[in-house]
């Protein structure tokens, strides 16, 4: 036997999502143009769940929960590197899991899986251009630098700027200087 | 601000056939989405630059040598122009001298290569170097102090 139907796939789309969204006791308002308004703050797990349930009639949350919290990492590690006089003793992964309230682990994946690089990275990188701040604007010298952001040694410091920036820190600071030097002359 | 989900957007200005065929090569093996567009020489890729309605790139490869307008010279102009200001780019050149490098770093490039004649390393070094420009793009660096010597 053959059939036909006809369909309305906005319509159809809409009852499934309210489907899935009450199953998970989801509180919720449904907008046009696939803007939905969730009343409370979810869990995670609740999220997941309600991510995998949609996906299943090719229906995906554009991901900005996600790149919300990956904003909300990288805003946490520039803080503790720019805003303090500083940088803070404890260890990275209790100072982000402290902040967030989400395990380092956790953190951690999210931010390798969306950014092409790692925690450990973007803290070495956020480093490096607060060191390039202080040379620059501050003058200080590498001994003062290495303690404010926490090295062990100069030794330590001036091998990571150089393997960021492929530069002495003494290379950097004489082409920023000859370089503002053209410009101002320019 | 750009997220993963964006596609970085590359050009190249490089004379020779073979050097532009590699780059595209090594650039779609990236993991990452990205339009590439490429130039045969300096002229060409000025006169694309000067275009008003284009979408200026991420970055920026200049060969320092190639006829009609070498790289040095498209790098000066590139720099008088405010409208480029957020473009990065990267100068490869054969010298791996410490004043060519600084010179090129003085007037403006962010990003010097040391061509090596190895392709497998070219690739790598290129990887690397989207890679930088990509942290150095979204994570809200100076762009005015962000150099990369590979």
């Amino acid at each position: 036997m053959k059939v036909y139907i006809n369909y309305d796939g906005n319509a159809a789309c809409r009852v499934i999502l309210q489907e899935q969204l009450e199953r998970l006791e989801v509180r919720y308002q449904l907008f046009d143009l696939g803007e939905i308004e969730i009343s409370d703050d979810i869990s995670e797990e609740t999220f997941q769940e309600l991510q995998n349930a949609l996906n299943k009639y090719s229906i995906y949350i554009l991901n900005n929960q996600k790149s919300q919290l990956i904003q909300r990492i990288k805003d946490t590690i520039v803080e503790m590197v720019f805003e303090k006089d500083k940088m803070p003793v404890t260890t990275i992964s209790h100072y982000l899991s402290d902040k967030l309230n989400l395990s380092y682990g956790y953190l951690s994946n999210i931010f390798s899986e969306y950014t092409y690089t790692s925690i450990e990275n973007f803290i070495i990188i956020q480093k490096i251009e607060k060191a390039k701040k202080l040379i620059i604007d501050e003058e200080l010298t590498l001994t003062e630098i290495s303690f404010i952001l926490n090295y062990s040694s100069v030794a330590y410091l001036s091998s990571q700027f150089k393997k960021v920036t492929g530069l002495t820190p003494s290379m950097f600071k004489r082409i920023v200087d000859k370089r503002r030097r053209l410009v101002n002359n320019g | 601000m750009i997220t993963h989900q964006d596609s970085i957007h590359i050009l190249i200005a490089d004379d020779d056939e073979d050097d532009r065929a590699f780059f595209n090569e090594a650039i779609n093996e990236l993991k990452m989405n990205s339009k590439l567009t490429l130039f045969k020489d300096g002229k060409d890729l000025m006169e694309y630059l000067k275009l008003p309605n284009i979408k200026l790139p991420h970055i920026l490869f200049l060969d320092l040598n190639m006829p009609f307008k070498n790289g040095f010279e498209c790098l000066k102009e590139i720099r008088a122009n405010n409208r480029y200001k957020d473009i990065s780019i990267a100068i490869y050149s054969t010298s791996s001298s410490e004043k060519d490098i600084e010179d090129t770093f003085i007037e403006g490039a962010n990003i010097y290569i040391k061509k090596p004649n190895d392709f497998t390393e070219l690739k790598k070094i290129i990887k690397d170097v989207v890679n930088m420009n990509w942290q150095f793009h979204t994570s809200g660096l100076n762009i005015e102090t962000f150099f990369f010597s590979v």
